[in-house]
């Protein structure tokens, strides 16, 4: 297995995809943070291509490179080795490389600019998104045969999670305008691992005070160390359950 | 011969007029100021010099000035109201004025007049006092250079700064307020100056209006106050020069306007607020040169107010510019400099030709429906943004300024 992982890894980073990735996010981020003259407003810019370039890059890229990898891993399931392990090791291989790619291209200028609460946040939150649509990612993956709809599929996925989960939010909201919904959006939260990422962010910020009485009640929640525990186990929570059910097809798959 | 008798008697009446000066110290005949006050007499100079003095509640009801030497301290040792003033034309200048008592009876103060004209108090310097100087009934006093300090936690068990109630003609000027519940208070006062004043950390508000009429504050500073300045129930009050800076929280404003009229509100700063300026039942004010920088709400218009004229002013790096609750807009913009605009001026006369729509779409929701706030910065809000730009719906039509600068105002 961990000979597995290690040649995916390799196999991963020495792409020039992968390469250009890192160096467009370090080179982002440090024109960000030497644009702006207040570190916290970096942040802020920062927050926004963590939410919407890194689970995209995660999702494409994944999904394409399982697609591309199918005679590989023919040649490995005809090999004496577990199903569930190859799969583990595929899933572990893109996960860390993905990770180091978003820790070195924005971990690296956050830890240089923002060493802080906030900055290690950011750096854990991203490099959790990075991994659960990895894990979403496989799962596309896994229960689609044809190439083409399973891209398209990873793409529609992306959409639901920035786009059309928060618009039906919205509109839940406006439907429910009557009842107090501030309670139920901290476990609406929890159904987007983007929104939620967003939320414990944009909570370390000093700009969550323009956020009033929602705010408030989602610091009460959030702002204590057993609220901090629960939105990481929750964001955990996302990395295991897509992983678990595309091991489970995958034991199963006819390849 | 008479004319030199006449102005000998004069002399005599004009040296007269001047009064003794009576010495108070540890080391003087006069160890106490309370015998000092006692046998003083009217136009007397009490010169107190340094030292710790413990004498409970001081009542001073002659016409007497009181000079401090070198600060010494008046302690009312957590229990007595320091000074009382219950004559006009007192002088209370260089104390430094500790512990006064606290009480939820009376509203106990380093210094109280009562009643009276022509009080002066300057440079003094209050630490620890349950309301710092207090006014009631009172015309034409000076308040000048003092610095009062207090440690409040809580709203209920804290007095304000500069309390003024039921008076007339004051004159604040230069003096600093920290940590007390409001830093300047009026209520009732009229045709008053509050001037080059810096309060700062105080619970509620920096500077608080209620039904006063015909005043002006200009120059002062409100800085990281639970809300900087509110302005309620007034007319004819003027709001010139001064800085509106970090009151940030969730209930916070720059400056907060309540059913006020005819005011004006011009060269202001408001940086770093959670609102700059939030309006309420307000009709004729006009707003122009101020600038609003990096608020998370420039101004919020609520739609129950009515011929606002903003104009001329620079609006920087706020979140949302304006945020109102309806689609009725009884209130014009003109002239003003908006960062995010984004429009061209092809005939080159320094303003936009199309005009700016400084409501957001997603700031129109928030106000609808305030759990929306859990979507702040997501990527459907700016689009929604975005699209309403193009094709305004919920935003109201006639929220807009037509002549945007292309450059900052001034």
């Amino acid at each position: 297995m961990k000979k597995i992982v290690k040649y995916i890894m390799t196999d991963i980073l020495r792409s020039i995809i992968m390469i250009i990735y890192t160096i467009v996010l370090l080179a982002t981020s440090f024109t960000l943070f030497s644009l702006e003259d207040n570190a916290n407003k970096g942040l802020l810019s920062l927050l926004n291509i963590i939410l919407i370039i890194v689970p995209l890059f995660s999702l494409l890229f994944s999904t394409i490179y399982i697609y591309n990898s199918a005679e590989f891993i023919e040649l490995l399931v005809s090999q004496p080795l577990q199903r569930k392990s190859i799969w583990q090791s595929f899933s572990i291989g893109l996960a860390i490389s993905l990770s180091l790619a978003f820790i070195i291209g924005i971990g690296l200028p956050v830890l240089i600019f923002q060493f802080n609460t906030i900055g290690l946040i950011l750096i854990i939150v991203g490099t959790l998104l990075s991994i659960i649509f990895v894990a979403i990612a496989l799962w596309a993956a896994v229960q689609i045969r044809d190439k083409a709809k399973g891209i398209g599929m990873a793409i529609l996925l992306w959409m639901y999670f920035s786009l059309l989960f928060d618009g039906f939010v919205l509109f839940l909201l406006f439907q429910f305008a009557d009842y107090p919904l501030e309670k139920p959006m901290i476990l609406v939260s929890a159904l987007n691992p983007i929104d939620l990422g967003r939320v414990l962010i944009l909570l370390q910020l000093d700009i969550s005070a323009m956020m009033g009485y929602t705010g408030a009640i989602f610091k009460d929640f959030f702002g204590t160390m057993l609220g901090l525990s629960i939105a990481f186990i929750t964001l955990l929570v996302w990395v295991l359950i897509p992983l678990y059910f595309s091991t489970r097809k995958f034991i199963r798959k006819d390849l | 011969m008479k004319k030199v008798i006449v102005i000998l008697m004069a002399l005599i009446f004009w040296v007269e007029s001047f009064g003794h000066i009576i010495h108070v110290g540890p080391l003087h005949k006069v160890k106490s100021i309370r015998t000092a006050i006692r046998i003083a007499n009217n136009g007397d100079t009490i010169l107190v010099a340094a030292g710790m003095y413990k004498e409970g509640n001081l009542i001073i009801s002659k016409q007497l000035t009181l000079i401090g030497d070198k600060y010494p301290i008046i302690d009312g040792q957590n229990k007595y109201e320091v000074f009382s003033i219950k004559a006009s034309k007192v002088v209370i200048d260089g104390f430094k004025i500790y512990h006064s008592g606290t009480s939820n009876l009376d509203d106990y103060a380093g210094i109280k007049v009562y009643d009276s004209r022509e009080v002066t108090i300057q440079n003094n310097i209050l630490d620890d006092t349950y309301f710092g100087i207090y006014l009631q009934y009172a015309k034409r006093c000076v308040i000048k250079n003092n610095q009062l300090k207090a440690n409040n936690k809580e709203e209920q068990q804290s007095g304000n700064g500069i309390h003024c109630w039921k008076s007339d003609s004051l004159s604040i000027t230069d003096n600093t307020v920290d940590g007390h519940r409001d830093g300047i208070y009026f209520e009732f006062v009229t045709n008053s100056s509050i001037k080059s004043n810096t309060t700062s950390n105080n619970i509620r508000y920096g500077l608080h209006f209620m039904f006063s009429n015909n005043d002006t504050y200009q120059f002062n500073s409100f800085i990281g106050n639970g809300a900087g300045v509110a302005v309620m129930y007034s007319n004819k009050v003027s709001m010139l020069n001064n800085q509106f800076k970090e009151n940030w929280g969730d209930a916070a404003y720059g400056l907060l306007l309540k059913e006020i009229s005819d005011s004006y509100i011009t060269g202001n700063t408001f940086e770093k607020n959670t609102t700059g300026i939030y309006l309420e039942g307000a009709s004729s004010i006009k707003m122009d040169h101020n600038i609003f920088k990096n608020n998370g709400w420039a101004m919020k218009i609520q739609a129950s107010c009515m011929d606002i004229k903003v104009s001329t002013n620079n609006f920087v790096g706020n979140t949302f510019d304006i945020g109102t609750n309806g689609s009725l807009v009884l209130n014009t913009f003109n002239k003003n400099y908006w960062d995010k605009y984004e429009g061209y001026d092809l005939n080159h006369d320094t303003m936009g030709d199309i005009p700016y729509r400084p409501v957001s779409m997603y700031s129109m929701i928030v106000e609808q429906n305030p759990p929306a706030m859990m979507l702040f910065r997501s990527f459907i809000t700016s689009l929604l943004d975005k699209t309403e730009k193009f094709i305004p719906s919920l935003t109201p039509e006639n929220l807009k300024d037509n002549t945007p600068l292309m450059r900052k105002a001034f």
